[in-house]
């Protein structure tokens, strides 16, 4: 099962304060809707508000991002630019 | 509002216009005359981006009333080239990529225009306190100084040919 | 999708060809926002709050509508009450609700500027005039501007509904504070008690605009069904689209939105000020609308990005290594929540390799227009202090800055402040250049320092569309979905060509309006020659295999025998046949007969942008008389991955470190007692000039990125990020003063320099 880290005080409020979770999810669509499951309103707050980071690579809006069990994920805050 | 009209040569033809008292060259130029290349960055005589070039020297159109014009000659970026022919600085500028958004463009090229009238060897200081006039924020200026010297360059050879 | 590996052989990525929009913009031709006119078209002008902080009791516009002239006016009561709606928008999420709150003041006016109505009238002078005739009642309330005094128990409250996001318990008071965020990683307390050297500051920065020369200008045309036409400039059509169909309630289909030529952006255009205005009031006047915004409008109506304090402390043994590392981090967001409080926590440390962080930021309220995106948002903001900080830790060690920083630089296989590990980065590979680049060995004379410091940003991805369409006569037109901010379409001209093996000068491009090319997000955080580049190699990889079809078509073949090459087909090998190359010129020519037009259109979400790193070497030059500081030389040292075309690469990295000088020496907002801005205009808003720069030296440095076909990585904001800490570090060099505080403007530096007598 995928170790998924959670950076950042937003998502930490539904979550208790926990920032390591194990999620059984092979995407980032699955992970999104366990995440919701667990701890309802964060698949919304991920969904919208947070990017990817899988083994280094950001990905934002990525439903079918692939998740492995050995990969490095971070939920980290979404970023545009300017 | 009564309206007054004004004789003038813009970009080597006669060029008659209507205009109000408080409508400024640049307001005329841009809403009356359709020639938009000159354009408002400031309104205030600050950027440059209006300019042009009146009976040779180089003027912030937004800072001159459009019944000031009366009699006189003006030069705009659509007066640099010939036809299709580009004008030196023009050229330098597409060659050395001094243009990023291109709003600036057309006041700096002016600018640089009524550098070369006059002086077809300036130095890289001599450039930068001349176009100092001319706000750029996209290129930081390094492009532009050295597509005027090039520009130079250019002409000076040609004078001599 | 496959990674173009650098062959020498590549034939158009890499060179320098003249733009094709160029000769449209030296001879003044190019349409800008303000240059497009339709018939019928009137003016709109709108009427702003000159108070910082006031109640709206009423809004009377009777006269205004009886003078002669006048078409319509137009007040909040026109816009529909959005309820509360977080939506992701330009940096950090935005409510639409502020966002329409923003562009038209419902019940409050929160700034010096705020838009409180707005009228369409037959010319602007009567428009001017029907704005003075506007009656508006405020109950005048206390203001408060600067970040500490916002954030104050006793600070006048902006919004009664505002509790802060991030703090445990949840606050039953309201409060200026929007949210705080809190990232850690490892144990500061332990990594302090580690460390042998600390060093600790607090820094700050004044606000500043992001300063584009032509002010925001659109043409709205509202028909009588509500199928309406947006002519706008702005850094994205779609975008514009989407707000303005939010703002108002209207299908997205009924609103074609035509981008302008954009006279700068640098992310102050993502958003939208006038269009939904001006909808309004051409649906009230049945007429087409322009509105312009004067330079005086800019300042006072529109974001500029935060001023900020920043508190920084770094702990590290007397090798180097950095033990530990904390900062607090306070944003101004303006009027309404959402500075780039994010990023700036996420970048300040980026470019380290550090075990024990502790970052802590606050998104704070306050009474200046909404802030808006600024290159590479909050982090310019953050690396002045932290690499500020970074300097005196390596002069307390007696190291070398860049001695200091490779002995800290994140790598590939790093592990970020932020969270994940790093992949295919440059970051030594810039401290490298600009440690054997000459200019770090010149000498330097009396008052004179050099300053060092490096920056970060993430770049960014995201949905883009192109289209690759060939003519009858083999030339191409390739279509893109993002305005062209700084050469962009230029560089998809030549991926275009590269890929189908033709001269650019046969490959032209067009920026398309919302209803001619697929969706695409906006143009900003350094996406555009990443994502849209990769949407058009995608859309010409797929007409190079159209091609090849056709190709074995006329030659009775399999397609799997054909080759593409240099612009022709080829059978592949003796087997094939033994048949004349066709060009893209024979085979056009037949299109009709093989199968019909040839082109493709394709719409991506391009993931895997790759991350940009800088290191800058700044020498000045300070008059201790004056308080003048003149920049003598400048090398910007980038990773840019692979430059598609160098010249327009260059100039991001010199147009970034021109506004970052800018920020560092003289730009600022000045209010007043009254919470009004002293100086909305050029002539006291200092941006450089000209004569206060010398040349600056780009050094463009290649580590490919993997995920995109030529390599290419965002460039266009890391430039931004080092600039006023390398020159607040060559400050301190020349004279031995530390700035703490930007801008280091002559009156500033004058009163430093005498405190340190």
């Amino acid at each position: 099962m995928p170790k998924v880290h959670l950076t950042g005080t937003a998502v930490r409020r539904f979550t208790g304060g926990q920032t390591e979770l194990e999620v059984e999810a092979k995407t980032f669509r699955r992970l999104v809707l366990e995440l919701d499951q667990r701890f309802p309103g964060l698949g919304r707050q991920v969904e919208d508000g947070m990017a990817i980071a899988i083994d280094g690579t950001i990905y934002q809006d990525a439903y079918n991002a692939p998740l492995a069990d050995g990969s490095e994920i971070y939920l980290i805050p979404r970023i545009a630019g300017g | 509002m009564s309206r007054t009209h004004v004789s003038t040569v813009i970009n080597g033809e006669q060029t008659d216009f209507l205009c109000e008292p408080q409508q400024t060259l640049l307001d005329v130029l841009r809403d009356e005359l359709n020639l938009t290349g000159s354009k408002e960055g400031c309104g205030s005589g600050d950027c440059g981006a209006c300019s042009v070039i009146l009976d040779g020297r180089l003027v912030c159109s937004c800072l001159m009333l459009a019944v000031e014009a009366e009699g006189h000659s003006i030069q705009t970026i659509e007066g640099l080239a010939t036809g299709s022919k580009l004008h030196p600085v023009q050229q330098k500028f597409l060659e050395h990529a001094a243009l990023q958004c291109g709003f600036c463009t057309p006041g700096l090229l002016v600018a640089a225009k009524a550098l070369l009238d006059r002086n077809l060897n300036p130095t890289e200081t001599e450039i930068r306190y001349w176009i100092a006039g001319n706000l750029c924020r996209c290129t930081g200026y390094d492009k532009v100084v050295r597509a005027i010297q090039d520009a130079a360059a250019e002409m000076r050879a040609e004078k001599r040919a | 999708m496959t990674f173009i590996e650098k062959k020498s052989g590549l034939k158009v990525v890499g060179t320098r060809p003249i733009r094709p929009d160029g000769v449209e913009k030296v001879t003044g031709r190019a349409a800008f926002g303000a240059d497009m006119s339709m018939p019928g078209m009137v003016f709109g002008k709108v009427k702003r709050s000159p108070h910082a902080h006031a109640k709206i009791l009423s809004i009377k516009t009777e006269k205004a509508q009886a003078l002669k002239g006048v078409l319509a006016v137009a007040t909040a009561e026109d816009f529909p009450n959005i309820p509360s709606e977080e939506a992701f928008m330009g940096e950090g999420p935005m409510n639409f609700r502020d966002l329409s709150r923003n562009c038209m003041a419902r019940g409050k006016a929160l700034y010096d500027g705020h838009a409180v109505a707005a009228v369409a009238a037959t010319t602007e002078a009567i428009a001017n005039a029907a704005l003075d005739l506007i009656e508006v009642e405020y109950q005048v309330l206390p203001h408060v501007i600067d970040v500490e005094a916002a954030m104050a128990p006793d600070a006048p409250l902006l919004h009664d509904d505002l509790f802060t996001q991030g703090v445990e318990p949840k606050p039953t008071k309201p409060s200026n504070v929007a949210k705080r965020v809190h990232f850690e990683l490892g144990d500061v307390k332990a990594g302090f008690r580690e460390a042998e050297v600390v060093v600790e500051g607090t820094y700050a920065t004044a606000p500043v605009h992001q300063a584009y020369i032509e002010p925001h200008a659109c043409i709205a045309n509202w028909n009588a069904d509500g199928q309406s036409h947006v002519w706008t400039s702005s850094q994205g059509q779609f975008m514009v689209r989407a707000y303005c169909a939010k703002l108002l309630g209207m299908p997205i289909a009924n609103l074609r939105v035509t981008p302008a030529e954009i006279g700068g952006g640098f992310g102050g255009k993502t958003l939208v000020y006038l269009e939904p205005v001006a909808l309004v009031l051409s649906r009230k006047s049945g007429r087409p609308v322009k509105m312009v915004m004067s330079r005086e409008e800019v300042f006072r109506g529109t974001g500029p990005t935060s001023g900020a304090t920043v508190w920084v402390k770094l702990g590290a043994r007397k090798d180097g290594r950095i033990t530990a590392a904390e900062t607090v981090l306070k944003y101004q967001a303006g009027a309404f929540p959402g500075s780039p409080i994010g990023p700036g926590c996420m970048t300040g440390f980026a470019m380290y390799d550090l075990k024990n962080v502790d970052i802590t930021g606050y998104d704070v309220v306050s009474n200046r227009p909404k802030v808006a995106a600024y290159r590479a948002p909050g982090a310019p903001i953050a690396s002045f202090a932290v690499e500020s900080a970074m300097d005196e830790l390596a002069r307390k060690l007696g190291m070398d800055p860049i001695a200091l920083r490779e002995k800290n630089a994140a790598k590939d296989g790093t592990k970020a402040a932020y969270g994940p590990t790093f992949k295919d980065i440059g970051y030594v590979e810039t401290l490298e250049a600009a440690k054997t680049h000459p200019h770090y060995k010149t000498k330097l004379g009396p008052n004179q320092g050099r300053g060092v410091a490096s920056g970060f940003w993430f770049n960014i991805g995201g949905e883009s569309s192109a289209a690759v369409h060939v003519a009858e006569d083999g030339t191409v037109a390739v279509v893109s979905s993002n305005p062209d901010i700084g050469g962009s379409r230029a560089s998809m001209a030549m991926m275009a060509a590269e890929v189908l093996g033709i001269p650019v000068e046969r490959c032209r491009p067009v920026v398309a309006d919302t209803s001619s090319i697929g969706y695409s997000f906006m143009t900003g955080g350094s996406r555009v020659t990443f994502a849209t580049g990769m949407a058009t190699v995608q859309a010409a990889e797929n007409v190079v295999e159209q091609l090849k079809k056709r190709a074995a078509m006329i030659w009775e073949i399999s397609p799997d025998a054909v080759e593409w090459k240099d612009g022709k087909a080829y059978p592949a090998g003796p087997n094939a046949g033994n048949f004349e190359p066709l060009s893209l010129e024979a085979i056009a020519a037949k299109s009709g007969k093989t199968g019909g037009p040839i082109g493709h259109e394709i719409s991506i979400n391009a993931q895997g942008a790759g991350p940009g790193f800088g290191t800058h070497i700044c020498d000045v030059e300070v008059d201790k008389e004056t308080g003048h500081v003149t920049i003598l030389r400048y090398t910007a040292v980038q990773d840019v991955g692979r430059a598609i075309h160098p010249s327009y690469v260059e100039g991001q990295i010199q147009g970034g470190v021109a506004q970052g000088v800018g920020w560092a020496l003289n730009e600022e907002y000045v209010y007043d007692s009254k919470g009004r801005l002293e100086n909305p205009g050029f002539l006291d808003y200092r941006v450089p000039v000209a004569s206060d720069l010398p040349m600056i030296e780009a050094v463009m440095v290649e580590v490919p990125n993997p995920r995109h076909p030529f390599g290419a990585r965002g460039v266009g904001e890391v430039p931004i990020v080092p600039p006023m800490a390398a020159v607040a570090n060559a400050i301190r060099d020349a004279i031995g003063v530390r700035m703490m505080s930007l801008p280091m403007s002559p009156p500033k530096l004058r009163a430093a320099i005498d405190k340190a007598k």
